[in-house]
């Protein structure tokens, strides 16, 4: 039996997450905390969460976000930052860090990011040079005010006539002078808008509502603008109190050249270079790992708190002394406390592995995506379906690149020629992060919000008190506001039906399915038996039909694709777990203080992953079981059913593995308080 | 006026972890020491902050910060101290912990800052911290400065001033008082209290400058050689034993009254 010697600590994960050698990114995470476990955690304390208002005291937010750096993360460095190159990785541990402590200050930090995400990734560079600069505190010298943004969607009314496949805004051409720029009257009708309160600029999405400009577009809209700019009434949100949200009304009037990504003139009418769903589609692709992650921080934010909460429970009682069991170990005594925690320890780490490995996949894609636009406009393959069709092509090679990916001696020259070829990459980091991102947004999210109410439930009733150390009752109903919000759960499993069953996902799957049976590590085994679970039932599903002769798997039937979605997300965060724990064994003994409680930690984490594996592959078992036999569709079943019972016998110690991870709880080392106010 | 100001300060436990002694293979430890969170030592802190206020207002001063600890921690540690002030880490690969001898230390922080190669002495300010929050010997700043033959030297400061006649001092003596005192220039030794300047807030464009100097300097510590000035037979846990406990809005009378009830105790 090991000894988990004290909570896992930063030189932890920065080598499971995999930033070790970034001290870039190392020093964000510093600033972030200090932010979230001073300023974040003294406004919660004093109570700032009681008011749907932004007010003065909640400004003290933006302030510290300019000081230390974080109002200028998005940015390059000669747009006034200081990481150069992707940053999806970077965002996705502020977020964490700030969601730590409360969901509603990271909403806030990135919220400005997510209006200039639009700009970034589509937008001139004239309109990135201008709103970029304007967004970074100023540099000495400089004497301006810092310009914050809000992203303005559909978001319709509900119950006032409008839905969801319309967009709230209409642009119309107010004034086009022979040889002059168009000038355009924008109306837009937003709802739970972020940053609203104090945004100088909001970038949103309008339909054409005039024969003269075609289709839809994401525009630039600001304060100063000739019209009204009605920051609207406050969402009376019970959630996310630290971020400020508000329904505007906005009527102005702009010149075309707002409309973000440039514009042609064609016929006499003014046709966008960018459509709103493009430019959404590049922006929320990398936007929800975060807001995943808010929940996962959560999760593991409580921990500590718990275990200090069960280890005081009796003390100051008359009924134990010093030196007792009772007093010493509290609620620790009891197996069932212990063996929750670990549940929840378990989803916390498995969520945390998910998410960070789509951000850090999510910056390697980035330039990769860039060279593919580049090299398709080059090719003449412009808009979605020249492009779609241009890369079906390569689909062979990206298969041939995954065999020899997962290949134990692979053929070097022919792996770094497909590698070297951006579309095949493309493919290959496409396919995976079109599961893992929307897995990370919609499994972190709602099976997280399920954990924090186990984590409350271990506090007792002190867990539903404003005083409740780690503000746990707060995460909670902080994290039903992460599930909707940048994509409800539905959407997320409307994502994951499309892209699931890509070839190359599969591919991969099933590779990664043979690699984990061969690591011969606790719990692999099973894991991989559950792969192929899904891999077998996906394929079922796809070219089955019920007893009614209805086709299974098809995108319009959700009783059939979102359960198979969620068994899918519940296996890849696992998978998740086990690489970065691989990771956590390999590295450890490099770095001397890891080494020094490596035994413990390797075991625990060993153990954790074993028990994630047996909770996701019991999860997945059960929904893929009604899949399969629910329909009473016609077909052999005996594979699936070998398979689910080989998955089931590998579970073998997996129980011993969660007494043992529990044990260890009853002796990690903890802080005396915890580091932020209550 | 320009001065070199050299910072002597190292890391300590991050103060909320619980500190048990323990014997370990190389003397006496902390449990699980090299694995606790670990945070600037605050008197260093308060040492760092003012030299880099005093360099940001006097063209041509440079800021050493020359750290005695194992190098792995330091490297963590630097990531939050990085950003808060500008200055250049002169680093030593030994332990931190409050078992070590201060004439022991005294000597690998002097030799190490007889290392650094631009070092002009004539203009030399040494900064550290008056105690430690690891093991308070008083001691270690004093025998730097004599190893490095500065005979002006300052304990318990509190604020410094440049003027025309010279260095300005302030320092804490008996009684809660202070003691104002001149000195003409460089170099003097200081040995800071509290200081007057709260923590900067992170700047992670000062981070990324200081990063430049730093990662190297921690990959090319040497290792101290400390020797066995002096032994411990044991180490033990204060007979006293607190219980944190975290109350709100507790007056002020109630708190100092549990504070006298506890030490009498």
């Amino acid at each position: 039996m090991y000894t988990l010697n004290t909570l896992p600590g930063d030189d932890v994960r920065q080598i499971m997450w995999r930033f070790a050698e970034r001290f870039d990114l190392q020093m964000v995470v510093q600033s972030a905390r200090q932010i979230a476990r001073g300023t974040v955690a003294t406004l919660v304390a004093q109570g700032a969460r009681a008011s749907h208002e932004w007010n003065e005291q909640k400004g003290q937010l933006l302030e510290a976000f300019d000081q230390s750096g974080l109002t200028s993360l998005f940015m390059d460095p000669h747009q006034g930052g200081f990481i150069e190159g992707p940053k999806n990785l970077a965002l996705a541990l502020v977020a964490f860090e700030l969601s730590w402590v409360d969901g509603g200050s990271a909403t806030c930090s990135l919220a400005s990011n997510l209006a200039l995400a639009p700009i970034h990734e589509k937008g001139t560079p004239e309109q990135r040079d201008y709103y970029m600069h304007r967004a970074t505190p100023p540099q000495p010298g400089e004497d301006r005010e810092i310009w914050r943004g809000a992203f303005a969607l559909t978001e319709p009314l509900p119950y006032v006539g409008v839905d969801t496949g319309v967009l709230v805004g209409k642009a119309r051409v107010d004034e086009w002078k022979d040889g002059e720029e168009p000038v355009l009257h924008v109306e837009k009708r937003g709802r739970f808008i972020t940053n609203m309160d104090f945004a100088h600029f909001v970038t949103a999405a309008v339909d054409s509502a005039d024969d003269r400009i075609q289709g839809s577009c994401m525009i630039t809209l600001q304060a100063d603008d000739p019209g009204t700019f009605d920051r609207g009434a406050p969402t009376l949100k019970m959630c996310h109190q630290l971020s400020s949200t508000r329904d505007p009304i906005i009527s102005v009037k702009v010149p075309a050249s707002r409309i973000i990504g440039g514009y042609e003139i064609k016929d006499g009418r003014i046709v966008p270079n960018y459509s709103h769903a493009e430019i959404i589609g590049a922006v929320f692709h990398r936007t929800r790992i975060p807001v995943g992650l808010m929940t996962t921080a959560k999760l593991l934010s409580a921990i500590e708190p718990v275990i200090r909460y069960h280890r005081s429970r009796f003390r100051g009682g008359e009924a134990s002394g010093p030196g007792s069991p009772k007093f010493e170990m509290g609620l620790q005594q009891k197996e069932d406390t212990r063996q929750r925690l670990v549940d929840i320890w378990a989803a916390g780490e498995a969520g945390a592995s998910l998410g960070f490995a789509a951000a850090r996949m999510a910056d390697e894609f980035d330039p990769i995506e860039r060279q593919k636009e580049t090299l398709l406009r080059e090719q003449g393959c412009e808009g979605p379906r020249k492009q779609m069709a241009a890369l079906r092509k390569k689909q062979a090679e990206a298969l041939e690149y995954v065999e020899l990916l997962f290949a134990d001696a692979p053929d070097q020259a022919r792996l770094a020629e497909l590698e070297a070829d951006a579309l095949v990459r493309f493919s290959y980091l496409d396919a995976v992060l079109n599961v893992t991102i929307p897995a990370t947004k919609l499994w972190n999210t709602g099976v997280g919000a399920n954990f924090l109410r186990e984590a409350i439930s271990l506090m007792g009733g002190y867990g539903i008190t404003e005083d409740c150390p780690g503000f746990l009752m707060h995460k909670w109903a902080d994290s039903q506001l992460e599930a909707t919000y940048e994509g409800p759960e539905a959407v997320q499993r409307m994502h994951l039906t499309v892209t699931m069953s890509n070839p190359v996902f599969l591919a991969a799957l099933d590779k990664k399915a043979d690699q984990l049976e061969a690591s011969g590590r606790p719990g692999a085994a099973a894991l991989a038996e559950g792969l192929r679970s899904w891999l077998w039932t996906h394929q079922f599903l796809a070219s089955g039909k019920d007893a009614e002769g209805k086709k299974l798997l098809h995108r319009k039937r959700q009783g059939v694709s979102f359960p198979l979605a969620d068994a899918l997300c519940w296996l890849v965060s696992a998978i998740s777990l086990m690489d970065d724990v691989a990771e956590l064994i390999e590295k450890g003994p490099m770095n001397p203080t890891v080494a020094e409680g490596l035994e413990g930690l390797s075991g625990f984490y060993n153990d954790l992953a074993f028990v994630q594996v047996a909770r996701a592959t019991g999860e997945a078992g059960r929904i893929l079981a009604e899949l399969v036999y629910g329909f009473a569709a016609e077909g052999d079943t005996a594979p699936f059913a070998a398979l689910r019972a080989s998955t089931d016998a590998k579970l073998a110690g997996s129980r011993l593995a969660k007494d043992r991870a529990s044990e260890a709880l009853a002796g990690v080392m903890i802080p005396e308080a915890l580091d932020y106010p209550l | 006026m320009s001065y070199h100001i050299v910072v002597c300060g190292s890391i300590v436990p991050d103060p909320l972890q619980t500190l048990t002694p323990v014997d370990g293979p190389q003397g006496p430890a902390l449990k699980n020491e090299m694995m606790l969170p670990a945070v600037l030592d605050p008197w260093a802190g308060h040492a760092l902050y003012e030299a880099a206020n005093l360099a940001a207002r006097h063209a041509d001063c440079r800021v050493w910060l020359v750290s005695l600890g194992p190098k792995a921690k330091l490297q963590q540690v630097m990531m939050a101290v990085a950003q808060k002030a500008p200055f250049e880490l002169v680093a030593v690969d030994g332990p931190a912990s409050g078992f070590t001898d201060s004439f022991a230390v005294a000597e690998a922080l002097a030799e190490a800052i007889e290392g650094i190669a631009d070092l002009d002495r004539d203009k030399l300010l040494l900064f550290g911290g008056w105690q430690s929050a690891s093991r308070g010997a008083g001691s270690t700043i004093q025998m730097v400065a004599e190893r490095l033959g500065i005979v002006d030297q300052f304990q318990g400061v509190d604020q410094l001033n440049i003027t025309d006649n010279g260095l300005e001092v302030l320092e804490r003596i008996e009684g809660g008082s202070w003691l104002t005192s001149t000195v003409q220039g460089a170099p003097a030794a200081f040995g800071w209290a509290t200081g007057e300047l709260p923590e900067p807030p992170n700047n992670p464009q000062v981070g990324m400058m200081n990063m430049k100097t730093i990662m190297p300097a921690l990959q090319k510590a040497k290792p101290a050689a400390l020797g066995n000035g002096f032994g411990v037979n044991n180490v033990s846990l204060p007979q006293v034993v607190r219980e944190t406990r975290v109350v709100k809005d507790m007056p002020v009378d109630d708190i100092a009254r549990e504070l006298v009830d506890w030490i009498q105790g």
